[in-house]
């Protein structure tokens, strides 16, 4: 097995108010391989969005580490950890956060570009990420243009888009029907298959079941795993003994 | 795939009193049921038929009636194998009541510990296990839950599996129809396990708390062995 592309090891996140202090995550042990798609599902306010924003640099631990590609993050300086998060990580956020005076692929164009792509570059590669998840016709409409579950798949391009290896996605189908839910799905698994590593945070039994692994996560502590699952071959040869 | 049809006539079977093998498949089911819920009952103290009749009614609302002649021949079979024995003499009615044994003790917490198959089985089984174990001394109902939710999640990940390999054409599409169909099943059920444990945290926060250990696990922290 190749070495983890995320590694969690003792997490804890404390917020404190005053006196009052709220543990949203505590000894947290996470590590996800390229090839990898692991799934977190738990009730509001267990922890979900918590590990996800300290797996992609944008908050850091209160104890524990965190390492992103071998890397444990918090040796790097803030430039460096910007550069893991523009490079490495791809996000789609619980509010989509668009950029309301860009088109569709101008938002999806906006990481490459800020990374140094030359525009007619990152401009082509980010329809190729429109058309992935089946938004292209949409390239050149304004999110107030487009429906919420557009919206949605224009993020996810946004998140897929150019060489990331690490894709964190916080309810990503949340505006979607299902079969729109179960496309995105899909896009997301081949990517892991790929040799992405991917974090899922969902509240719906059936997407995360598109996981290789699914953590359950109660009051900011891993209770419990399902998976890894055998594939699909051997579940049909077992059948037919 | 024989296994996977198999499943999927095990579990559509169920009530409709289709073929011999979900029909047989359906009963055998439901009397490990009752034979597994007359053992919880007897964890709360020794009792006699009639009476686990009436504690088994008010467990589960009443939705699983039993008739006394099932519980006698059930503890009969429990005597059997050495998972209850008889409590003393018979009292002024004739009526005898029985106990746990250690190993009936074991089989208990054996069965809450464990997960309810999809394979063959009627869903009941999972509703009366959890009836029971909201009634049951002793028993962690979260964990009860969890365990379930676990064991629901790998079936869903495993359907998941044999979806995903689905091709396009019209064949597959229907197979990929039938797996949907378990696939929503398997979901509707976690969904119901989230419902049941969101309730049994509530009201043990609500109950008035007999002491500081009780408090603790109402704090909705499900604290169990990883595997
Ligand atoms: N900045 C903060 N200050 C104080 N408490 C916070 C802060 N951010 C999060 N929390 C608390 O940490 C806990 C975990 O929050 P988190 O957002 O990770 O939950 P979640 O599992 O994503 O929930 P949801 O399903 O509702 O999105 C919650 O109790 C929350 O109130
Ligand atoms: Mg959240």
């Amino acid at each position: 097995m190749s070495a983890p592309l995320l590694e969690l090891s003792g997490v804890t996140r404390e917020h404190r108010q005053g006196d009052v202090v709220v543990q949203a995550l505590r000894g947290v042990d996470l590590s996800v391989t390229p090839g990898e798609l692991v799934a977190v599902m738990g009730p509001s306010g267990s922890g979900k969005s918590t590990l996800l924003q300290l797996a992609g640099g944008l908050d850091s631990p209160t104890a524990g580490r965190v390492c992103v590609e071998g890397r444990d993050l918090a040796g790097l300086s803030p430039a460096q950890v910007a550069a893991v998060r523009r490079r490495s990580v791809g996000y789609v956020f619980q509010d989509l956060n668009l950029l309301p005076s860009l088109t569709a692929v101008e938002n999806v164009a906006l990481p490459l570009e800020l990374d140094g792509v030359r525009g007619g570059v990152a401009r082509r590669t980010a329809r190729a990420a429109l058309d992935e998840v089946g938004v292209g016709a949409l390239a050149g409409r304004f999110p107030d243009e487009m429906s919420g579950g557009q919206q949605q798949r224009v993020a996810i391009a946004r998140a897929l888009v150019g060489p990331r290896r690490l894709l964190l996605a916080d309810e990503p189908t949340g505006a979607l029907d299902s079969t729109t839910g179960e496309e995105v799905l899909r896009v997301l698994r081949a990517r892991c298959e790929a040799g992405a590593a991917g974090v899922l945070v969902t509240h719906e039994a059936r997407h995360a079941a598109w996981a290789d692994r699914v953590v359950f996560l109660r009051d900011g502590v891993i209770v419990d795993q399902s998976g890894p699952v055998a594939p699909a071959e051997s579940l049909l040869a077992a059948g037919g003994a | 795939m024989i296994r996977m049809l198999l499943w999927i006539v095990g579990g559509g079977r169920h009530g409709t009193g289709g073929s011999c093998l979900g029909h047989t498949a359906y009963a055998y089911s439901v009397s490990m049921s009752i034979r597994h819920g007359l053992l919880a009952l007897l964890q709360r103290g020794p009792s006699h038929g009639y009476q686990l009749r009436a504690e088994f009614d008010a467990a589960t609302g009443a939705t699983w009636p039993l008739n006394v002649g099932q519980v006698y021949s059930t503890l009969d079979r429990l005597e059997r194998d050495g998972l209850v024995v008889q409590d003393g003499t018979p009292d002024a009615d004739g009526r005898i009541a029985y106990r746990l044994t250690d190993a009936g003790r074991t089989e208990v917490s054996g069965w809450f510990g464990s997960p309810v198959s999809p394979k063959g089985a009627p869903r009941d089984e999972l509703a009366i296990k959890l009836a029971l174990a909201v009634t049951t001394p002793g028993v962690d109902v979260l964990a009860v839950v969890q365990t379930q939710r676990t064991a629901t999640m790998t079936g869903l990940q495993q359907l998941t599996r044999l979806k995903a390999r689905a091709g396009d054409g019209a064949e597959d599409l229907a197979w990929s129809l039938v797996l949907d169909s378990l696939v929503f099943r398997a979901e509707a059920e976690s969904r119901w396990l989230d419902h049941c444990e969101a309730r049994v945290a509530r009201a043990a926060t609500r109950r008035p708390a007999p002491g500081p250990a009780a408090e603790a696990a109402g704090a909705a922290t499900v604290e169990r062995s990883r595997r």
